[in-house]
C-alpha cells in the first residue's frame, strides 16, 4: 500500500496552508479533496477578509489564530505575490444606547493583542468624513485600522502551489469515505474509489465536512452545523462606493452585514445566516437577497444594487462548541483537527498552518527542509500592468496580446498558464478563480467559448468533458445516435 | 491605400473604427467612400462581421437589399464592399482604452500593444447580453444556464449541443430564435417565460420560432428557482404581479437541462465611459446630436454600442451615417453651432428615449431620422413632432411596443431657426 | 361560411396583423401594409412554407461549420425532413457562399445552399 508521512484532508485554504507550512519540514504530504481543484467549498465563497481580531471572544482559538493570523497574512502576501491590501474596517453603531457595545469591542480587541494604534473610536461625522457613503444614522464606528482584504481564491492557490513547489502533492477528485487504525503508528485512509494510502499523520480540514472526518477516528464527537450565507457582488464602476470594510454591530436586526470593496474593485455586500442541513446547499434565495440589500442600505446610502453582477451563497462551518477545533485529537493519536473552521477562518488560515505543521513536525520528529523555496510569482495581471510591462511579456508570448474576458481584461496567456500551474485549473471555475475570466460584468458570456476550447487543448479532452467545476457539469451535452442533432 | 501594420506604426490614423460588426462595417464603407483614404477596423474578433456571424437565421437586408439574407449572407456584403475599398482591419485586437484627445491604446497577437492617435473614432462596439447575475435569479449555480447568445455562438459557429431539455427566461430575439433552433437541433423547449405581460421580441419571431413548433410563451412569469449542484436539473416558473413579484402558489417546477437567458442586451460602453463622454441613462449609450456625434468632438458612435436595435438594416443605415459625418470632421468640413443653439429633442406620453438625442438645427442635413422606443404596448395612438406648441408631423399607429424601434423624419425646412427655448418634442397621443 | 383567420406577417420585422378571409376558393387578406403581406396571407393559409437555416460540418475549412438555408422556402411541414437531409451531410473546404451543399433536400425540389464563404486552412 502507497504509505505517506502527512494526508490533509481538504483542500481548502486552511487544508493549503498547513500544507505549505508542511511542506518546510522533511516529511511526505498528501493533500486530498474531494472536488476537481483547491478552494472549492466554504474557502470560495466568502467575504474575503482579513480580520484585524477584535470581535472573538478573548482567550478562544479564533481570537488567537484571528490575531496571528492577520499578522501573518501580510507577510505571506509578499512571500506568495497575491492580491492583498489593508484598506482598514469601520464597525457602525447606529443608536446611542449601543455606543456601549463600540466599546467592549474595543476593550476586547487590545486584550485580544491588538495595540491602541490599530483602533479607534471615532463620532458619526469623523467616519462619514472618512467614508462620506455612510449613513447618516451612524452616531460612532470603531476604525480598525489593520483590518484587510485579500483575494481567497488566489491565496488558497498560491499556498497549493508553493507546497506543490517543495514536494506536496495533491489528489482532487479524491473523497475520503472511511479512515482506520493501523497499528500503534498511523492510519489507513481509504478514498470514494476504494484506493487506500496509509499515513502516519492524518489532518482534517474538511470544512463542512469536517464532523464526519473526525468522527470516523474519534469517539469524541464534533458536529458541524453549515451556516449559509447570501452575498450579492456589485460591478467595478461602483466598487469605490466605500474604501474601507463596513460592519455592523450586531444589533436588534441581528448580526449585521458587511459591505466591502474586494481586491479587484468590486463592491460586495453580505452575509445572511441560515443555518442548513445538507452541506452543499449553495443555493441563494430571493429573501435573503432582499435581506442583504435591506441590511446593507443601512449602512451605507444609496447603495447601487442596480449594479448586482452576480450573487453567491457560502457555508460557514459552524462548530456546535463555537469556537475552531486545532489540534490532536485525544482519542485519537496522530490525527489533527483544523475544524469548527468559520470567521475568522480565512484571517487565521496562515496562523493555524503554521501552528499545525509545527506540532505534527515535532511529533514526527522531523527535521527542516534546507532546501525549502517559500516564495510564488503570481500570474502575470496583464489587466493591472503598465504598456511597457505589456509589450516585455508579450514578446516572450503572444499569448499575452489575445484578450479572452474582455470584461476582466485576461488574456489566452494567462488562461494557459492557470492551466499550466501546479495544481492548475481543471475546470471552467477553476480558471475563473485564478485569472477573473469570466469574473466581469458580462459574467462569462463572451469569453466561455474560448476558455472552454483552451481548457479542451491544454488538458487534451474533448470539449464535451470540459466542466464549470467537477464532473457531472458539463457544459455541453453529447447527442445520442438517436436523436441526431450535431455533434 | 495603407495597411493596418503601416497605421501601427505611423501612430495615426484618420478615422478609427472600434469593432467589426455590421455597424463598423457600414462605417468603415460609408467613411472610405466619403473620401477618407486612412480608415482602419479594430475587430476583437477572430473575423469580420460580429454577432451576425452567429445569426445563420434568414430575415436580414430587406430594407438594406430588398431581399432576405441570412445574418452570414448579410455580414459578407459589407465585409465584400470593405474588400474592394481596401479597408485595413486588425482581426483578434482589443482597444484597451481611449482619451478624450483619441488616443487609442491597442493591442494583439499581430501588433503587440501600440498607441496610435485617431483624427476620429467612431465607437462600434455592440452590445451584451444581461447575465444570470444581474438578474439576480436565485437557486443553484450550475452548469447549464446559458444566456441565449453563447449557447447561439456554441451552437451556429462552434456545433456544439448544449442541451435537451430547455427552459428559456425572456422572450427577447435571441431567445425565441434559439427556441426554434435547439428544437430544430432535437432538443425540447418546455417553454418561454417572460416577465413582462409583452414579449420583448418581435411578433414574427413569435409565429415562426414558437408557435410553429407548438412553445407555450408564458406572458408575466418569471424563474424563481433554479436547482441541480452541477448541470441544470430543473426551473420553478411563478407568475407575477404588476409590480412583476412573484405570486405565491402559481409556481411549476420544470425538469431541464439548460436555462436559457434572454433578458436584454446592453450597450458595452466602457470606452465610452473611459473618455468620459455623457451616456444616456435610458439607452446605455452615448448622448449624441444628429450626426452621431457624442459629447466629445470626433467621437461618433452607431449600432448597438448607442442604443440597442432590433433590425440590422437600421444599424447599417445609421452606421454608414456616423461613417459619412466622421468623414466630414475629418476633412474639417463640419460645422458645429454654439451649445445654446443645439437643441435637446424632449420626449413624451411613453416615449422613453430618442436617438439623436439633440439636433444641431445650424449644421444638421437635409433631414435626420429620430429612432425611439415606446415604455409599453400601446394601441392606436398617435407620433406626433412638436416644434413648440406647433405640430409637424402626425402618424397614427395600430401598436406599438417597447421591443420594436419607431422612427420619424424631420426635415431641415421644418425645423430652420429653432431654438432650444421654442422646443422640439416627440409624444404618443391617443 | 366565411372562414376568417388572425395571422401575423412574418415576411418583414414589422410583422403586419393580418386578418384572412377564406370563402371557398375566394382568399382575401386586410391588414397587409405592402404586396407580400397579401401573398403571406394567402399562401399561409393554404399552403405553409418556411425557410430553414442551420449549419453543416466542414472539414479543412478556417472555420469549423458552415451556415447553410433551402434557397426558397419549403412547406411547413417538411421542415423537419429537411433537417435531417442537412444533418446527414459534411463538405470539405474550401465553400462559396451560394454553393449547393444539397441538392433536392427530402424531395421538396429546393436546394441547400451555403451562406457564407469557407476558405481552407
Amino acid at each position: 500500500m502507497e504509505k505517506k508521512d502527512v494526508i490533509i484532508i481538504g483542500a481548502g485554504v486552511t487544508g493549503c496552508a498547513i500544507a505549505r507550512e508542511l511542506a518546510a519540514w522533511k516529511l511526505d504530504v498528501l493533500v486530498l479533496e474531494k472536488e476537481e481543484d483547491v478552494c472549492s467549498g466554504t474557502s470560495k465563497a466568502n467575504s474575503a477578509i482579513v480580520h484585524a481580531g477584535f470581535d472573538a471572544k478573548t482567550g478562544s482559538l479564533k481570537a488567537r489564530f484571528n490575531i496571528e493570523g492577520s499578522r501573518r497574512m501580510e507577510v505571506l502576501a509578499g512571500e506568495l505575490d497575491f492580491a492583498y491590501r489593508k484598506n482598514g474596517a469601520f464597525v457602525l453603531c447606529f443608536s446611542e444606547e449601543e455606543r456601549g457595545q463600540v466599546q467592549e469591542l474595543y476593550d476586547r480587541g487590545i486584550k485580544n493583542g491588538l495595540t491602541a494604534g490599530d483602533l479607534e473610536i471615532l463620532s458619526g461625522d469623523e467616519a462619514r468624513a472618512l467614508e462620506p457613503a455612510l449613513s447618516d444614522e451612524v452616531v460612532c464606528a470603531l476604525y480598525a485600522k489593520s483590518s484587510a482584504i485579500v483575494c481567497p481564491f488566489e491565496l488558497t492557490c498560491a499556498l497549493a502551489e508553493n507546497a506543490v513547489k517543495n514536494g506536496t502533492e495533491f489528489r482532487f477528485l479524491s473523497e475520503v469515505t472511511a479512515i482506520t487504525r493501523e497499528g500503534a503508528d498511523g492510519f489507513v485512509v481509504e478514498l470514494a474509489g476504494k484506493e487506500r494510502v496509509a499515513a502516519r499523520f492524518v489532518v482534517n480540514a474538511a470544512g463542512v465536512f469536517a464532523d464526519k472526518i473526525h468522527n470516523l477516528v474519534s469517539g469524541k464527537k464534533l458536529s458541524i452545523q453549515p451556516r449559509k450565507g447570501d452575498y450579492l457582488l456589485m460591478d467595478k464602476e461602483v466598487g469605490g462606493t466605500v474604501d474601507r470594510t463596513i460592519f455592523q454591530l450586531p444589533g436588534k436586526l441581528g448580526k449585521g452585514v458587511l459591505v466591502t470593496p474586494t481586491v479587484h474593485g468590486n463592491l460586495l455586500a453580505g452575509p445572511t445566516a441560515e443555518d442548513v442541513d445538507d452541506p452543499e446547499n449553495t443555493a441563494t434565495t430571493a429573501e435573503a437577497l432582499a435581506d442583504v440589500q435591506a441590511r446593507a442600505g443601512r449602512s451605507v446610502k444609496a447603495m447601487p444594487f442596480r449594479q448586482v453582477i452576480t450573487s453567491f451563497t457560502g457555508l460557514r462551518a459552524h462548530e456546535a462548541g463555537g469556537d475552531f477545533v486545532i489540534g490532536p485529537c485525544a482519542d485519537a493519536p496522530g490525527f489533527y483537527d483544523a475544524a469548527g473552521i468559520e470567521s475568522p477562518g480565512l484571517t487565521a488560515a496562515p496562523a493555524i498552518g503554521l501552528y499545525l505543521a509545527g506540532e505534527i513536525a515535532k511529533a514526527a520528529g522531523a527535521e527542516r527542509r534546507t532546501d525549502f523555496d517559500g516564495t510564488r510569482k503570481a500570474i502575470p495581471h496583464v489587466a493591472l500592468m503598465t504598456d511597457e510591462e505589456r509589450a516585455a511579456l508579450i514578446r516572450q508570448d503572444a499569448d499575452y496580446a489575445q484578450i479572452v474576458c474582455r470584461c476582466e481584461t485576461v488574456t489566452e496567456g494567462e488562461i494557459r498558464e492557470s492551466i499550466r500551474r501546479n495544481p492548475g485549473a481543471r475546470s471552467m471555475d477553476g480558471v475563473k478563480r485564478r485569472v477573473r475570466a469570466g469574473m466581469g460584468r458580462c459574467q462569462a458570456g463572451f469569453c466561455t467559448p474560448r476558455v472552454m476550447e483552451i481548457l479542451s487543448e491544454e488538458l487534451g479532452i474533448p470539449m464535451e468533458e470540459v466542466c464549470k467545476n467537477r464532473p457531472g457539469s458539463e457544459l455541453l451535452c453529447t447527442a445520442s445516435a438517436d436523436e441526431g442533432g450535431v455533434s | 491605400m495603407t495597411d493596418a501594420n503601416t497605421i501601427i506604426e505611423r501612430g495615426r490614423v484618420g478615422i478609427l473604427v472600434i469593432g467589426g460588426g455590421p455597424a463598423g462595417l457600414a462605417a468603415a464603407v460609408a467613411a472610405k467612400r466619403a473620401g477618407v483614404d486612412d480608415v482602419l477596423i479594430a475587430e476583437r474578433d477572430r473575423m469580420l462581421g460580429g454577432i451576425l456571424n452567429q445569426c445563420i437565421h434568414n430575415g436580414f437586408g430587406l430594407h438594406t437589399f430588398k431581399e432576405e439574407l441570412t445574418g452570414p449572407e448579410y455580414a459578407a456584403r459589407f465585409i465584400s464592399q470593405a474588400a474592394e475599398l481596401r479597408i485595413p482591419y486588425l482581426l483578434n485586437t482589443m482597444v484597451l482604452s481611449v482619451d478624450r484627445d483619441r488616443n487609442v491604446t491597442i493591442m494583439g497577437r499581430e501588433i503587440g500593444v501600440r498607441t496610435i492617435t485617431a483624427d476620429a473614432i467612431v465607437l462600434a462596439m455592440g452590445c451584451r447580453e444581461r447575465s444570470r447575475g444581474a438578474l439576480s435569479i436565485p437557486g443553484y449555480r450550475p452548469a447549464g444556464v446559458y444566456t441565449a447568445g453563447t449557447a447561439q455562438r456554441l451552437m451556429n459557429i462552434e456545433g456544439f449541443r448544449i442541451g435537451k431539455r430547455v427552459v428559456i427566461l425572456g422572450s427577447g430575439d435571441i431567445g425565441l430564435i434559439m427556441a426554434r433552433r435547439m428544437t430544430l437541433e432535437g432538443a425540447k423547449v418546455l417553454t418561454v417565460a417572460e416577465l413582462m405581460p409583452y414579449s420583448g421580441g418581435l411578433k414574427r419571431n413569435i409565429v415562426q420560432c414558437l408557435n410553429d413548433y407548438d412553445i407555450p410563451l408564458q406572458l408575466s412569469h418569471t424563474v424563481v428557482d433554479i436547482r441541480g449542484k452541477r448541470r441544470v436539473e430543473g426551473v420553478t416558473i411563478a407568475e407575477v404581479d404588476q409590480a412583476r413579484r412573484p405570486i405565491p402558489g402559481t409556481e411549476v417546477s420544470y425538469d431541464c437541462d439548460t436555462l436559457l437567458l434572454s433578458c436584454g442586451l446592453l450597450p458595452e460602453n466602457e470606452l465610452t465611459r473611459m473618455m468620459k463622454a455623457g451616456i444616456s441613462p435610458v439607452t446605455g449609450g452615448a448622448s449624441v446630436d444628429d450626426l452621431l456625434q457624442t459629447d466629445i468632438p470626433g467621437v461618433f458612435a452607431c449600432g448597438n454600442v448607442l442604443h440597442v436595435h432590433d433590425l440590422v438594416d437600421y444599424v447599417s443605415e445609421e452606421a454608414t451615417l456616423a461613417g459619412e459625418n466622421a468623414a466630414a470632421y475629418v476633412s474639417g468640413s463640419t460645422g458645429r453651432s454654439a451649445a445654446d443653439a443645439i437643441v435637446e429633442i424632449g420626449v413624451d406620453g411613453g416615449v422613453r428615449y430618442t436617438v439623436p438625442q439633440r439636433i444641431d438645427v445650424g449644421h444638421m442635413r437635409d433631414s435626420v431620422t429620430v429612432r425611439f422606443r415606446v415604455a409599453d404596448v400601446y394601441r392606436d395612438r398617435t407620433i406626433a413632432v412638436y416644434r413648440g406648441e406647433k405640430c409637424l408631423s402626425r402618424r397614427k399607429t395600430r401598436v406599438l411596443a417597447p421591443g420594436e424601434m419607431e422612427q420619424v423624419k424631420l426635415k431641415k425646412e421644418e425645423l430652420a431657426g429653432l431654438t432650444a427655448d421654442e422646443g422640439l418634442r416627440v409624444v404618443l397621443e391617443d | 361560411m366565411a372562414e376568417t383567420r388572425e395571422l401575423t406577417c412574418i415576411n418583414c420585422p414589422l410583422g403586419c396583423a393580418l386578418t384572412v378571409t377564406i370563402d371557398g376558393e375566394n382568399i382575401t387578406v386586410t391588414g397587409n401594409t405592402c404586396p407580400r403581406g397579401e401573398a403571406y396571407g394567402k399562401k399561409e393559409v393554404t399552403n405553409p412554407t418556411r425557410i430553414v437555416t442551420s449549419t453543416v460540418p466542414v472539414d479543412g475549412g478556417d472555420i469549423a461549420r458552415v451556415p447553410v438555408k433551402t434557397a426558397s422556402d419549403i412547406p411547413k411541414d417538411r421542415i423537419f425532413a429537411v433537417m435531417e437531409a442537412i444533418h446527414a451531410v459534411r463538405v470539405k473546404a474550401p465553400v462559396k457562399i451560394g454553393d449547393v451543399i444539397v441538392k433536392d433536400a427530402a424531395g421538396t425540389g429546393v436546394d441547400i445552399v451555403a451562406a457564407r464563404d469557407v476558405s481552407a486552412a
